[in-house]
């Protein structure tokens, strides 16, 4: 049987990341639940296997039964009536599917239903379900919302809530609005406590929401009268049994169809505030944003991998002038290009998710024992990095999804044009990726911290002081080069103390460093297995390149200039 | 109602539908080592009845059952896996090179041990393509057998099958005990369950305890040994088993190579059917 899990050689290799043997005692509190569940590990090495096996059916069911239906699907897509959303056919068969297998709510604790497994596997089923049906991944992912309930939610919330999404409950994030889309703090969607009713009730309009007409729905809304920004809003969660929103319309999209993107009607709808009040946007929705923009990131990466496999299959079959097509260099460039591309940003996506497992592990002890002074530094430093790899991450991955979805397309020169390759779809859903949980510009608004405060270079240099083999120290060389020249860069933007230019040049030396870091990762990755050799040095040979150009640009740059960029 | 007490019968076969060149020896037996062993197609689909009579009857108790060497333990945990009770691994040197004939002699005994009301096997395994195995068995339980399923549901303690047969859909109904065979037309199974597989991955058999090093896990856990039967544990007549047992001789096994001629598609117009008789005559096919 075919299984996305198996036959994907980098998804065991990152998975046997050294980290892991960290991550793995802390995720499961040095396994005591193996006293209380029969299905919980014994030892580190009995946790990664059931990943493994777990990826395992997921792989599967994404090989023999997502993938299938991903056409009729598309074609398909959601359905309205009366209010409410019908899904495809396909994407009912696929939700069930994951439910009966038990995997839906994989990263929660198992009080909750949950399999308690770590983020690093989490992110692998996102992107596995990625590969199969980039629409059908909104649907599995929202169960990212159960993770914002399970870190601010109370003990009744949680009770309340998150075993249904091991039942087969689906989620929702409602934030969007027609007036509120990258500025969310110009949210108006009312909340009041209803003193007779004693509860809140919801009233106004939602816009653009994936999966709207879920079980479950975080929703942001204003319950500070006379508020005006984001410190005005709370996080609320609303139970689709209370029937008191309907969804007024679905979006006809250009991609992700399977997916229904909704507009929402709330009418006194009752829910229940999440944590605390006014925390809504400043916390909670940062936290949920997080885990969204790592979704995406997987999402991308899911994609890039289906677009790769889709261009080099096509390629090695379609004959022309006497040979297949990937014999030619304008060809196997394209191909080789798109691989190295798909390796670097998959090895970026595993890092922040380590990050990210590392500090979350860290936070959940710390509710319920006092941490060690080391383990509190490790978790701040853990939670530093996520914090700007995880926009570092979405920025990137979604911008190669699409150039390589958009290369994958060129192979297939006309025939990709046509609906007959599954080519078309991948490009159509690789749209969105750089746009929704953020766009890539303000992906960059979040990284350039990374760029100003010194961190990725920190990070740059704790890489460059690992060990390499001596028949790649020479890379490790071009690497270091390439950082002076960063650093230099940095320096001498940031020291015209001009904030239009730093913010002018922002994308240019997010994208720098995102390309020193995916080198580092690939020739450490080569380390550890040698296959990763040739994709180091070929991406280094690129980015070497780009990161040349950029910093060229920056340095002729007059800023005098800036002003003719203005309409 | 009556509690459904099932037993599926399930084969470890060599894939046969991935056939690489080294599928065959040079003597025209199967090479097994070259071929994965799988869960027989249509015994997935068997199990995927029994299990969705027990989704439906929470009570119901289901048993898989198979027959063959050590490693086919892999079937049993399968089956644990997607949500089976209990398995058991009918396992003796003396089963070794059963045919149809002395393989249901050896599950209807082990069959008759465990008393079930319901047994449902796949159609044929994709080794033999016999089909024979599941009717033997219920002649040698003196049974009514139900081929040919694509659906069962179970209604005032009677079973009733939806047949998938070459000229439609025939319905039948039929009291317990009964044995059913069921065909590819069938639901497919559905994937392993994660809790399940992370409850059962380490269930094993005493044989295979012997070779592991985590048997503490085992040790811990009862309800993680699988059953292994041999001859003595079904009470069998030795002479009926194995080679002696089997009646089938192979004669011969010859390669054959299908070769795919060239075809044409003639529509029933006028025009194109007065072309081919042209076509035929002019090449002396016809006249």
């Amino acid at each position: 049987m075919a299984n996305f899990f198996n036959d994907n050689k980098d998804l065991h290799f990152h998975l046997h990341h050294p980290l892991m043997k960290e991550i793995i005692p802390l995720k499961e509190k040095y396994y005591r639940d193996y006293e209380n569940y029969d299905y919980a590990p014994a030892d580190f090495e009995d946790t990664i296997d059931s990943y493994e096996k777990v990826l395992e059916i997921i792989g599967e069911i994404c090989a023999e039964i997502i993938a299938p239906n991903a056409e009729s699907v598309d074609c398909e897509g959601a359905n309205l009536e009366n209010g409410r959303v019908t899904y495809a056919k396909g994407t009912q068969q696929n939700h069930e599917a994951l439910t009966k297998a038990g995997v839906v709510g994989m990263a929660f604790p198992r009080k909750y239903g949950g399999l308690n497994f770590s983020m690093v596997p989490y992110v692998m089923a996102a992107e596995l379900v990625s590969r199969a049906d980039a629409g059908f991944a909104n649907i599995w992912g929202l169960q990212d919302c159960g993770e914002t309930l399970l870190e601010f939610g109370s003990e009744e919330i949680k009770d309340k809530y998150l075993p249904k999404f091991n039942e087969g409950n689906t989620a929702a994030m409602d934030l969007t609005e027609p007036d509120a889309g990258s500025d969310l703090q110009a949210v108006q969607l009312k909340a009041h406590y209803d003193e007779n009713r004693k509860t809140w009730l919801l009233n106004g309009v939602k816009r653009f929401i994936t999966n709207g007409d879920a079980d479950i729905s975080l929703v942001l809304a204003r319950s500070e009268e006379g508020s005006k920004d984001g410190r005005g809003l709370s996080l609320f969660v609303y139970d689709k049994k209370n029937m008191a929103v309907t969804v007024r319309r679905i979006e006809n999209k250009l991609g992700i169809k399977g997916s229904p993107t909704c507009e929402l009607v709330f009418k006194d709808a009752p829910a229940e505030l999440v944590g605390n009040r006014k925390l809504g946007l400043i916390k909670y929705v940062m936290s949920l944003m997080n885990g969204a923009r790592l979704g995406v990131a997987a999402q991308s990466v899911g994609l890039a991998e289906a677009a790769y496999r889709e261009a080099e299959k096509y390629a090695s079959e379609r004959k022309q002038f006497g040979q297949t097509i990937n014999k030619f260099a304008a060809v196997y460039e394209m191909i080789t290009r798109m691989k190295v591309k798909l390796q670097a940003i998959r090895s970026l996506l595993y890092e922040t998710t380590r990050f990210v497992d590392m500090y979350k592990c860290l936070d959940f002890i710390s509710n319920e024992e006092k941490l060690e002074q080391e383990q509190k530094q490790t978790q701040k430093k853990f939670n530093r990095l996520a914090d700007i790899y995880t926009p570092l991450v979405k920025l990137i991955s979604s911008e190669y999804a699409n150039q390589i979805a958009y290369d994958s397309l060129q192979i297939h020169g006309g025939a990709g044009f046509m609906k007959d390759f599954p080519i078309e779809r991948l490009y159509r859903d690789a749209r969105i990726t750089s746009i929704y949980e953020g766009t890539s510009q303000l992906q960059v608004v979040a990284a350039i911290r990374g760029v100003t405060t010194g961190l990725f270079l920190n990070r740059i240099r704790y890489y460059e002081n690992l060990k390499v083999k001596p028949e790649h120290e020479y890379l490790r060389k071009i690497l270091i080069e390439m950082t002076d020249d960063y650093q230099k860069t940095v320096e001498f933007v940031i020291n015209t103390e001009d904030r239009e230019l730093i913010d002018f040049h922002a994308r240019r030396m997010v994208e720098m460093a995102g390309n020193i870091i995916m080198s580092y990762l690939l020739l450490l990755d080569a380390q550890r297995n040698d296959d990763y050799e040739n994709s180091a040095e070929i991406f280094i040979d690129i980015v070497k390149a780009e990161n040349i150009e950029k910093a060229h640009y920056i340095k002729i740059f007059d800023a005098k200039n800036l002003g003719k960029f203005k309409a | 109602m009556k509690k459904l007490k099932i037993v599926v019968l399930a084969k470890q076969v060599p894939d046969t539908r991935n056939v690489g060149k080294d599928a065959m020896k040079a003597d025209g037996t199967v090479n097994r080592g070259a071929l994965p062993a799988i869960f027989n197609p249509e015994d997935m689909n068997a199990l995927e009845q029994a299990l969705q009579l027990k989704d439906k009857y929470p009570d119901t108790e289901i048993t898989i059952l198979t027959m063959g060497p050590g490693r086919a333990a892999d079937i049993i945990r399968e089956g644990l896996y997607r949500g089976v009770d209990n398995g058991i691994l009918l396992t003796d040197r003396k089963f070794a090179g059963s045919d149809t004939l002395a393989t249901s002699y050896a599950l209807s005994l082990a069959i008759k041990k465990i008393e079930p009301n319901l047994i449902i096997a796949g159609r044929q395994a994709i080794d033999g393509d016999t089909a024979q195995v599941g009717p033997q068995v219920a002649e040698k339980l003196n049974i009514p057998q139900i081929t040919y399923a694509e659906s069962i549901s179970y209604q005032n303690n009677n079973i009733i099958v939806k047949r998938r047969l070459d000229n439609g859909i025939e319905t039948v109904q039929s009291p317990l005990p009964v044995l059913i065979t069921v065909g590819s037309s069938a639901t497919i199974c559905r994937a392993r369950n994660a809790k399940l597989l992370m409850k059962f991955k380490h269930a094993c058999t005493q044989s295979e305890l012997q070779e592991k090093s985590n048997d503490y896990i085992i040790q811990q856990r009862p309800y993680l040994k699988i059953s292994e039967w041999g001859v003595d544990d079904v009470d069998a007549d030795d002479k009926l088993l194995g080679l002696s047992g089997s009646p089938t001789k192979v004669k011969k096994i010859e390669n054959v190579v299908f070769t795919a001629k060239e075809s044409k598609i003639i529509n029933d117009n006028e025009a194109e059917i007065n072309e081919l008789i042209i076509e035929l005559i002019e090449n002396h096919t016809i006249g």
